[in-house]
């Protein structure tokens, strides 16, 4: 795969280009192969250095990748054969939503996702994962009918927001996120939501419900995408890489927050450097997640889900005597 | 807080320091949507509607309860909630600073006033969220007041109100935590619906983003004041998105009604008694 380098990657971009140049060379000599080797390891510790202090504005960039793995390259990677299920039986197939019947090894379960699109045609066709509601509708339906034959969900989210737009306001946008989480608060079978890319809002949170939420190191979850935010608050949207910072949406300000359980470890210079290795991780915690929620009666999965959104939330009750009735 | 005005022109007085929204002060006063001149003292006896046109224009959470509620019943909850500043939230000016503003603005602690009282004597949970103060905007208190709110009203099997006003949705000061008080609302609002709890969802202008992507569009019974902005996407960002104009009365009460979303299109003279009628029916 060619690699699209990141402005910020420039210095891995350079090793890179300086080692393809060596390894290509047909004769090998002692002093070569030791050259190549220091070579490796200055690459590995540049690229350590840069993904470990990547900004918030850069971890945004490292979201969208356009090399990143998308739930259709998970569902190939992670599960051992995945049957789509299509339509909302109301209205159509929104191919911003993916879902249907997988398999985690011997596991049967219910999987679905946000899908981008890799190439223009798809990305078009796939309003770039902007879901519209009969793609919520449709995820619904289906997660109703693995709650009711006992198959867990798991969700990947990856969508800059839901899709904002005309027939989307016409077909009940904010109603169909409202209900989706309403059912999946009290859906009766495990759930699991990874945030794999972005995290847009009310568009991700619409799939957001469940019984663990775990974030990729490199994605994010926000309130508002950053240029939205930039947009309200600096009337222009050059000034995203500051709203970036200002909204705190990494997955490490997220486990701060006690909003995801997990941040999944991606591999040396994020996911889009190595699908297979991001593939394996992935697989291994929803493997381990999925044993131990299996083993949880159903009233208490519900309670303790209940229990984990119940207690989201900072605001400070102040001791009545301090309250004064204002005029 | 708990001095609940009674009557619409003593609401007014308190509310005369606001400047960005409500009715201006003085003798006349200018229709934000026919941009007629009318008579403000007219404009109050109609519970601020618009004598020309008819436009529904802004009232306070404490104008509302009064308005809706039986007088001198309404009794307030969790008032003791207030906001702090989890991002350590900065633009123009902090959030810290804005809240503070805010609530000198207001007169409110934050965004949403909840309670109990009683509707034609019925006693019903009734919660508020107040368009003036950051928009209406939903961050943690306003998520933990309201899923108290439906919480008690589940405890104590009373039907539950909640008249929404909001231009700003999640409130991005408070980043996620704002966004998952939608998850945190709604999940209330399900168990509430599970213990066959009645709902009714008011939605007035405007009602928008993650408030309308929550608990405003889980009403068992959802009524709209008339024109109303009711929707999910701002409409300057699907104008940025689409690039065509939109159409007349989009993202209005009338064009939720066409298309199936709300129940009914109320006049906020006509509020209370519908709401009382909605109650009869459901039994409750």
């Amino acid at each position: 795969m060619t690699m699209d380098y990141l402005s910020f990657e420039q210095p891995i971009a350079d090793l890179q280009s300086e080692l393809d140049a060596l390894t290509k060379a047909e004769v090998t000599t002692p002093e070569l192969a030791e050259q190549i080797r220091q070579l490796r390891q200055k690459l590995t510790q540049t690229t350590r250095e840069i993904y470990d202090n990547l900004t918030p504005w850069q971890i945004v960039q490292v979201a969208r990748h356009k090399n990143r793995p998308y739930t259709t390259d998970y569902l190939a990677m992670v599960f051992r054969e995945f049957v789509e299920l299509h339509g909302d039986r109301k209205f159509g197939d929104d191919r911003a939503l993916r879902v249907g019947f997988a398999r985690l090894d011997e596991q049967k379960v219910l999987v679905l996702g946000h899908q981008k699109g890799r190439d223009f045609k798809e990305r078009s066709q796939n309003f770039f994962g902007c879901a519209h509601p009969e793609g919520y509708r449709k995820v619904m339906a289906k997660m109703k009918l693995a709650a009711k034959f006992g198959l867990p969900i798991i969700t990947f989210i990856d969508t800059p927001g839901a899709y904002p737009g005309i027939g989307a306001e016409e077909r009940g946008q904010a109603q169909v996120i409202a209900e989706n989480m309403f059912e999946m608060s009290r859906l009766p079978t495990p759930i699991i939501c990874v945030v794999i890319g972005e995290g847009g809002s009310g568009g991700a949170l619409g799939i957001g419900v469940g019984d663990r939420v775990a974030m990729l190191q490199y994605s994010y979850y926000s309130v508002i995408s950053p240029e939205g935010c930039a947009g309200i608050l600096w009337k222009s949207h050059e000034y995203a890489p500051k709203a970036a910072d200002c909204l705190k949406f990494t997955s490490k300000d997220l486990k701060g927050f006690g909003i995801v359980d997990d941040v999944i470890e991606e591999p040396l210079g994020g996911a889009h450097r190595d699908h297979q290795h991001m593939a394996a991780t992935l697989r291994s915690y929803l493997k381990k997640n999925l044993k131990e929620l299996l083993t949880v009666p159903v009233a208490t999965l519900l309670e303790r889900r209940y229990e984990k959104f119940r207690r989201m939330g900072q605001f400070l009750e102040l001791p009545a005597a301090q309250t004064t009735a204002p005029t | 807080m708990d001095q609940t005005p009674t009557t619409t022109s003593e609401i007014n007085t308190n509310n005369s320091t606001r400047k960005k929204r409500g009715v201006p002060e003085g003798t006349w006063i200018q229709c934000p949507s026919c941009k007629k001149t009318v008579f403000r003292k007219e404009v109050e006896k109609r519970l601020n509607v618009c004598t020309e046109c008819g436009f529904h224009l802004y009232v306070s959470a404490k104008q509302r309860i009064s308005q809706v509620l039986d007088e001198g019943t309404f009794e307030e909850w969790d008032a003791d909630l207030v906001s702090v500043d989890p991002l350590g939230f900065s633009d123009s000016r902090s959030y810290k600073e804005r809240l503070v503003a805010e609530q000198k603005k207001t007169g409110l602690k934050d965004a949403v006033v909840t309670g109990s009282g009683m509707i034609r004597a019925r006693r019903v949970a009734i919660g508020v969220t107040d368009s003036g103060f950051i928009m209406g905007s939903m961050g943690s208190v306003v998520g933990e007041k309201l899923t108290r709110l439906v919480e008690k009203a589940t405890e104590r099997n009373l039907p539950l109100i909640i008249i929404s006003g909001s231009g700003g949705g999640a409130r991005m000061h408070e980043g996620i935590l704002s966004l998952m008080q939608m998850a945190k609302v709604s999940a209330a609002l399900a168990k509430f619906h599970e213990a066959n709890g009645l709902f009714i969802s008011v939605l007035t202008n405007p009602t928008m983003g993650g408030v309308a992507a929550s608990f405003a569009s889980l009403g068992d019974v959802i009524l709209a004041e008339p024109r109303a902005l009711i929707g999910f996407a701002g409409p300057r960002t699907i104008k940025a998105t689409i690039r065509i104009e939109l159409p007349d009365e989009f993202q209005t009460s009338e064009f939720l009604l066409k298309h199936g979303f709300i129940d009914r299109i109320v006049h906020r003279e006509r509020l209370k008694s519908e709401i009382a009628t909605v109650i009869d029916y459901c039994g409750k």
